[in-house]
């Protein structure tokens, strides 16, 4: 893979920083600090979210880090754009607010976030 | 069994550090074969990100994963490499000091005095489809590829996905089958637009049909696929079919690696950071599939493991000549086996 891997950057201040709860489907709930300007995807590899497997890296080619969005979260998240909803035809169990987590940008206005994450990513 | 292909070495993996691979071995008067399960060179640069950015190649501030693959195709042109690809490696035995045969799923078998693995994460495979049930169907009336068309004749076959691998073999086995159904979960398919257009005008003209929904449930027995339940946004319907081809895409399993006896750690290769070789002397590993401390998974980093391999296959290749280290700056001898002087 080509991507840089990340440093941890313990400057950050933790306060500010939003919030993203991770349900997956065994049940286990991860909820952890996000870095904004970074992916939800990024988040959960950096919390050791294993059901996020992320195989090509967050190019948006492989969806293996899809997340079903919190219904009420939903419009606050968004749509999936085209090219997302083209890789979403390679995922399994795909819903109305199913999205891939290397996609969503955080931002301020998603503290509080809850995904779920399916049992199956394709491998 | 056909003829057994002797090289000097066998390359496992035809990635960006398989093809570099192919240039420091050439440069040392070393012969490679390259075998990559995939249907055409680049590994994850092709099969993952050909259009998307690269920016760290040293010297090279910006390149897609096809150019990338491209300008190093162009880089290795003068050492003839030989590709053997769509195959996989399923074998690896010592025979020799060393000396190695290995084997691939097309029954093809090579003699090499060295192994090179380039696997990156593994050996890209089809994505199964989490239907309950589905193992005792599959390479029985499952499939995910097609190696003979005539294997889907007069059958009632559902093909799943709506990419360009399944609008190509929907319009290419429309012909051949009794009956064909394409399913997909949703009415706007990323595949070529030709294709869509090809494949909705069979559909309108009747002699094929189309289900927006998703395969939850399987029927039949002994691994003879009945029928499929598809489940559309309001309710399940019941084809009756005998063949299945899901196209979900890929993803990267280690696969037969595990098993030719070489030390590995947690999915990955252990080898030395003087000549990348693992356990086995003679068998190398380079790229995004190796360990070590500090290990990096960058495409420069695979570049540069699989220059240091070189310089010790050389003296598996040629235990009795001695290595003398040239740029290609300034060698004649390098430039002339890169057809530049």
């Amino acid at each position: 893979m080509s991507d840089v891997q990340e440093v941890s950057r313990s400057a950050a201040k933790s306060e500010t920083m939003p919030k993203i709860t991770f349900i997956e489907h065994d049940g286990t709930v991860h909820t952890v600090e996000a870095e904004i300007g970074s992916t939800v995807m990024e988040t959960a590899q950096r919390n050791n979210v294993a059901s996020i497997v992320a195989e090509c890296g967050g190019a948006c080619t492989c969806a293996t880090c899809l997340v079903h969005v919190d219904e009420k979260w939903f419009p606050i998240v968004g749509s999936p754009s085209a090219e997302e909803e083209d890789m979403l035809d390679f995922a399994f169990e795909v819903k109305p607010t199913s999205r891939l987590a290397c996609q969503i940008k955080v931002t301020q206005e998603l503290d509080g976030l809850i995904v779920r994450t399916p049992a199956y990513q394709g491998r | 069994m056909s003829e057994t292909i002797k090289t000097d070495v066998v390359i496992i993996g035809a990635g960006p550090v398989g093809l570099f691979a192919v240039f420091e071995l050439g440069l040392l008067d070393i012969k490679a074969h390259l075998i990559d399960i995939l249907d055409k060179v680049g590994g994850q640069c092709a099969e993952l990100y050909p259009e998307k950015p690269i920016y760290d190649i040293p010297g090279i501030p910006y390149i897609t994963g096809h150019g990338l693959t491209e300008a190093l195709m162009e880089q290795i042109k003068p050492f003839k490499p030989t590709f053997h690809l769509n195959e996989m490696v399923t074998t690896v035995e010592k025979i020799g000091e060393p000396l190695f045969r290995v084997g691939t799923d097309r029954g093809k078998v090579f003699e090499a005095k060295v192994v090179v693995i380039g696997a990156g994460g593994g050996s890209f495979q089809p994505k199964r489809p989490p239907i309950p049930g589905i193992e005792p169907f599959e390479n029985k009336s499952v499939h995910y590829s097609v190696r003979k068309m005539d294997a889907f004749r007069d059958k009632n076959l559902l093909i799943i996905g709506g990419g360009d691998s399944a609008l190509d073999w929907t319009l290419n086995l429309q012909p051949v089958a009794k009956r064909l159904t394409l399913v997909h979960r949703r009415d706007e398919f990323r595949g070529a637009p030709d294709s869509v257009n090809k494949m909705r005008a069979l559909v309108a003209a009747g002699d094929m049909d189309l289900k927006i929904g998703q395969v939850t449930e399987l029927e039949g027995a002994d691994g003879e696929l009945r029928a499929a339940n598809i489940k559309g946004k309001e309710s399940v319907e019941r084809v009756e079919c005998d063949a299945m081809l899901p196209f979900f895409g890929l993803t990267m399993k280690l696969g037969p690696v595990a098993d030719w006896g070489i030390k590995m750690k947690d999915e990955l290769i252990p080898v030395d950071t003087a000549a990348f070789e693992t356990s086995i002397p003679g068998i190398f590993a380079i790229g995004d599939i190796n360990t070590y401390p500090g290990k990096l998974k960058l495409i420069l980093s695979g570049f540069h493991e699989g220059a240091l391999m070189a310089q010790k296959a050389y003296h598996y290749v040629y235990p009795d000549k001695r290595l003398v280290f040239q740029y290609t700056t300034s060698s004649t001898s390098l430039q002339k086996k890169l057809g530049v002087a």
